[in-house]
């Protein structure tokens, strides 16, 4: 075990404990967008796709980074765009109506 | 170029913005704003990568982002709110399979220094996991959109031979330690995994799917943290972390709406014996129907409506349908609220996504705990394509599969209306007593033209 190792496993255990706080706060009426907005955080990895394609390899490295960086970008762009679609619906008329809208 | 600190700092940055983004989830009136927190810290950590590696192929990187970016976009603007199940399951499964697919280039990429093996173990379960989730999603999403038989399949072998294969995988992940680079233990490694994805979701029926798909929701932030273990990168590994949290929370949550363990819903395969109940009467009670006319005037007549939704008014694409029958009734002086069950529907919170797009205020939506106590106030339930979520017998019948799920209360209203295609049990095969209630009335038909009707007559009453 080296310590870069254990420093990295400190990060992983840290952010599970702050997502298991901020999460168990999310009410059911959202829970379909909280999959597709986390789902699309998820889709971090594209900063590795990005690492692998930019440094230009050849073969078989060229391609699996292309193809990871594709499929990254869906699930990023897709991920953040219908989640937005979603919350954009939820809406409350008694608020609205406080908010001076006729 | 930026240097490696000010890189590792706008990842800190868009860490941050995740954890703000999600925090800000807790109330539908700030979630907007944090959907777009969360979108701007992962351009921030995309930017922040583009300047400080050299980029030697631009025109690579231009292609993956585009063609990522015009498909994603379109399935996002395009998709009807009742397919939001399979496109969740596929984006899930793109998302795992990029991180497999880095890891892999990672590992085959010419190196100038051996990787640690801590490295290589990281590397070997992000395919794993990555391919897990991919092969999962792909077969969660064919179950969903009813390419794939969505029957549960209860088998003795099917347990045991994914277990051989989770340790056959694990197996080549130590080797991958022993000889990095070798082709043999990579692709045995990518081919099982793959078909542990399979197996592992095959026997899984279409009730038990917003367990699954949480589940793999889970398994795609592990995935991406795997990663980053493997690349040494904390951006990675943080926000696979806490899309994991957000997996597991919301598994055990699905879990708990049917008083199972995940363990359970993964083997045990309830619903093999979905439609084989046939036609027969339920607890050989006398079923009472009513007309259309008869249902509305029973509404119009209420003080308070207690609709409750299930996956049919999904399959009958009922929402809005739904919305303007309440519309009518609120006209008349009716209070219509709406119960939701956690687990109606194909995954977490589908039934709120579709009242929503029906611009159903989300303060009529009510939980079981909220809604429970207000059924025996209520003069009429209006069921709607649920089955096993009001079914009686999850608290009276020991031997019954469902026994001890938690079920919303729609027996205890003064009346029940329940809108049904025909006399087919649901999903688990299990009969329901609520439909032989004394107060129980059927109105069989198509869920949406009944509710059209229904509208007609309220109306007219």
């Amino acid at each position: 075990m080296t310590v870069e190792l254990v420093g990295a496993l400190m990060v992983f255990v840290l952010a599970g404990f702050v997502g298991f706080e901020i999460i168990a706060r999310v009410p059911p009426t959202l829970h379909t967008p909280l999959m597709s907005g986390s789902n699309a955080i998820s889709g971090i990895t594209i900063v590795g796709a990005i690492v692998v394609v930019a440094a230009g390899y050849t073969g078989a490295a060229r391609w699996l980074g292309v193809a990871a960086l594709a499929m990254a970008t869906i699930n990023v762009v897709g991920g953040y765009v219908v989640t937005q679609r979603m919350l954009n619906m939820f809406k409350s008329r008694k608020k609205s109506r406080k908010g001076g809208r006729s | 170029m930026i240097s490696t600190p000010l890189l590792q700092l706008s990842y800190l940055v868009a860490a941050v913005l995740f954890i703000m983004g999600l925090r800000q989830l807790s109330s539908p009136r700030t979630a907007p704003k944090g959907n777009a927190t969360s979108a701007v810290g992962m351009l921030i950590a995309v930017a922040a990568t583009l300047l400080a590696f050299e980029i030697i192929k631009p025109a690579d990187l231009l292609i993956g982002v585009a063609a990522g970016a015009l498909i994603g976009g379109l399935l996002a603007w395009r998709i009807q709110m009742t397919a939001m199940p399979q496109l969740v399951a596929l984006f899930n499964g793109l998302g795992g399979s990029a991180s497999a697919l880095v890891v892999l280039g990672e590992l085959t990429r010419p190196k100038t220094a051996a990787l640690a093996s801590s490295s290589l173990v990281a590397a070997g379960m992000g395919i794993l996991i990555g391919n897990i989730t991919l092969m999962g999603s792909l077969m969660a999403f064919g179950k969903l959109q009813g390419v794939i038989p969505t029957g549960a399949i209860r088998s003795r072998t099917l347990p045991w031979l994914n277990l051989m294969l989770l340790l056959a995988c694990l197996g080549f992940t130590g080797a991958l330690v022993g000889a990095p680079g070798n082709m043999v233990i990579m692709l045995s490694l990518v081919g099982l995994s793959l078909v542990l994805g399979v197996t592992g979701v095959m026997s899984i029926g279409g009730a038990d799917m917003p367990v699954m798909i949480a589940f793999l929701n889970a398994l795609s932030g592990l995935a991406a943290s795997a990663t980053g273990f493997a690349l040494h990168n904390d951006v990675l590994i943080v926000a696979g972390s806490l899309v994991g949290a957000s997996g597991v929370i919301l598994t055990n949550i699905m879990c708990k709406g049917m008083n199972r363990s995940l363990g359970n819903v993964m083997f045990a395969g309830v619903g093999i014996a979905d439609g084989a109940g046939g036609v027969a009467a339920p607890g050989g009670g006398t079923v009472k129907q009513a007309s259309p006319e008869e249902a509305a005037l029973m509404l119009a007549e209420s003080d308070l409506v207690i609709v409750v939704p299930g996956y049919g008014l999904a399959v009958a694409q009922a929402q809005h349908t739904v919305r303007q029958l309440a519309d009518e009734l609120e006209k008349k002086g009716v209070e219509v609220v709406y119960a939701i069950h956690p687990v109606a529907g194909r995954m977490p919170g589908h039934m709120n996504v579709l009242l929503a797009e029906a611009d159903v205020d989300y303060e009529k939506l009510k939980d079981l705990d909220e809604v429970n106590p207000m059924f025996p106030q209520a003069d009429t339930v209006l069921v709607i394509g649920a089955n096993d979520v009001v079914n009686p017998v999850a608290r009276t019948d020991t031997s019954s599969p469902i026994y001890g799920m938690p079920i919303l209360d729609a027996d205890k209203a003064a009346s029940c209306l329940v809108l049904k295609r025909s006399m087919r049990p649901g999903f688990s095969g299990i009969d329901n007593p609520l439909y032989s209630n004394d107060r129980t009335m059927m109105v069989f038909g198509d869920a949406k033209d009944t509710l059209l009707e229904l509208v007609v007559q309220v109306k007219q009453s």
